[in-house]
């Protein structure tokens, strides 16, 4: 099979029917929602942030394995960082999943989601909990969407 | 692109229709290969292939006689205005309109439904008049209505279906009432392949006295259409998903009604004459088809039309309606599977869900097969709230598919379930 397995990776599977920090998280300070119209997909993520660095985090929502995957291992990706860190790691790993040469430094086992550069009809599933991250950090409450 | 490797009998086409197996050789993209392999391509409610006879039709105009039409006086002109007017005539018949002063070309379905809300719904509607449409129709079916609706104050409705994917009938009547101007609806539904008893229905408008437009998109290559039989007011449909090209489409009125109506578009080839205080608008159809059309494309619908009624709806129906139900046998056999859309009357769409796997994934898994599915929610959100699903996984077929493309459906859909459920 083309390529699949490069994008369904144990790892996805694994996040995609377990995921991690999927819950609501009712200490938090920070909640948005994302949309892709697209695909359906619904996200909304909780952050709690303390003295600027991401204290906890935690999503709740329904999609495809690549768009619930990426916000699992997101939300184990980024506790303990600051906004700023985590904007870099955003822009790391959107250059990952879209540019032709990419650059994979430092973002490791998000680095399973590699393969989805092969499939430009799914890298709004893969960064939809990114935005949606982004806006509750920048205190924007309106719900974002990848279109 | 590779180099194509596939042959009609490489996939078994035994079983395919024998008035039909040859068909498949006229659609030169059914040859390629999609990601290594042979292409299954099963999307063609979203658009149908190609035959060589539409695409040469199409490149002979250009070689041949390309030039602009209603105007000029040499011979290229007076010969591409043949050919538009010719393909007009097709339609006519094709459609079985009264006259071919009924048949506008438009850019599409979408259009031809816009062109009826502005020209025909703005200047009559009033605040709280009503216009019915149903709960299953494509969003190019409601989107018009409700922008006519803000325009005017009038109020939209819409008939509801039962867990079928069937409209509730009794409703419809009970919402026929003395405030309705206008009934919108779909003869075949997109994403859910509901045919509806458009016939019937339309006799309940007319008793009340209320115009009725038929969005025929999903219809017309799977059934004949007969409006003067119908006897609708209005039938929109789209020339590629009749095997023809995008970006022209039909809009068929009554003569009376498209007369009454002002033009939709100002420009050239609709009026007259133009002075710069008056203009004079020019006939039926040219009043509605202002500026240059989609020549080629006109030209290549015509060829589809012939192409389709040399073959006959005869048996393109009972390979259409064999095949279906075939796959969606097959498919509601897979361990937790929900076939949305049982209505009893369907055509040609089989839109259904996994248990645990999102259609997406599936989407991709099949992709990376060569499979062409839609997944999502097919332009018609309200459809998929009402069975509670956030997208669904749709095949659907043209006279061109095989039970052996359903079989390499259904096993990819089991790898996509061992990968992934």
């Amino acid at each position: 099979m083309f390529d699949l397995r490069a994008l369904y990776q144990e790892v996805i599977i694994d996040h995609n029917r377990h995921p991690r920090n999927c819950r609501r998280l009712d200490s938090a300070d920070r909640i948005a929602e994302g949309y892709n119209p697209l695909c359906g997909d619904r996200l909304t993520v909780y952050v709690k942030v303390h003295e600027g660095v991401v204290e906890d985090v935690s999503f709740e929502g329904s999609g495809c394995a690549i768009s619930v995957a990426s916000a699992s291992l997101m939300t184990e990706h980024i506790k303990g960082k600051t906004a700023h860190e985590v904007d870099q790691l955003f822009a790391r790993f959107r250059s990952m999943v879209t540019d032709a040469t990419p650059t994979e430094e430092g973002l490791g086992k998000l680095e399973v989601l590699a393969g989805v550069r092969e499939f430009p009809a799914r890298v709004k599933c893969a960064t939809l909990a990114w935005h949606t991250l982004k806006s509750a950090l920048s205190n924007e409450h309106s719900t974002v969407t990848t279109e | 692109m590779s180099v194509p490797s596939y042959s009609i009998t490489a996939v078994n086409d035994a079983d395919h229709r024998p008035e039909l197996a040859a068909r498949r050789q006229d659609f030169p993209i059914l040859e390629r290969c999609v990601r290594g392999q042979p292409l299954v391509y099963l999307d063609n409610a979203a658009t149908t292939q190609k035959p060589r006879a539409v695409i040469e039709a199409m490149a002979r105009y250009y070689r041949e006689c390309n030039s602009n039409i209603h105007r000029g006086v040499h011979t290229l002109s007076q010969e591409a205005t043949e050919r538009f007017e010719e393909a007009r005539v097709k339609v006519q018949r094709f459609i079985h309109a009264a006259h071919s002063h009924e048949i506008i070309f438009v850019r599409g379905t979408t259009e031809a439904i816009n062109l009826v809300a502005q020209s025909y719904g703005r200047p009559q509607l009033k605040p709280k008049d009503e216009i019915l449409i149903t709960a299953m129709e494509h969003h190019s079916n409601i989107v018009p209505w409700q922008l006519l609706c803000e325009q005017t104050g009038a109020v939209l409705k819409a008939v509801p279906m039962n867990d079928a994917g069937e409209l509730l009938l009794d409703e419809y009547v009970r919402l026929l009432g003395s405030r309705t101007r206008m009934l919108a609806l779909t003869h075949v539904s997109n994403a859910l392949g509901t045919i509806n008893p458009i016939g019937e229905m339309i006799d309940h408008a007319h008793a009340h006295g209320v115009p009725v437009l038929v969005d025929g998109a999903q219809a017309v290559a799977h059934m004949p259409v007969d409006v003067q039989a119908l006897d609708c007011d209005f039938y929109a449909f789209s020339s590629h998903k009749l095997f023809g090209p995008t970006g022209i489409g039909v809009l068929y009125g009554k003569t009376a009604l498209l007369e009454a109506m002002p033009p939709y578009q100002g420009g050239g080839d609709m009026i007259k004459s133009v002075t710069l205080t008056k203009t004079q608008f020019n006939d039926l159809p040219y009043k509605f088809e202002a500026g240059t059309p989609h020549i080629a494309g006109a030209i290549g619908l015509g060829a589809a039309l012939d192409y389709v009624q040399e073959i006959g709806f005869e048996p393109i129906g009972r390979h259409e309606h064999e095949l279906l139900r075939y796959a969606s046998d097959r498919v509601a056999s897979l361990h937790g599977a929900r076939i949305i859309g049982t209505a009893r009357e369907k055509a040609s769409v089989l839109s259904f869900v996994l248990d645990g796997i999102h259609p997406h994934d599936l989407g991709t898994v099949l992709d990376c097969q060569g499979i062409a599915i839609r997944t999502g929610h097919h332009c018609a959100m309200p459809v998929m709230e009402r069975f509670h699903v956030p997208a669904t996984a749709r095949a659907s077929f043209a006279l061109y598919n095989t039970p052996g493309e359903a079989d390499r459906l259904c096993a990819a859909l089991r790898d996509a379930q061992r990968m992934l459920g």
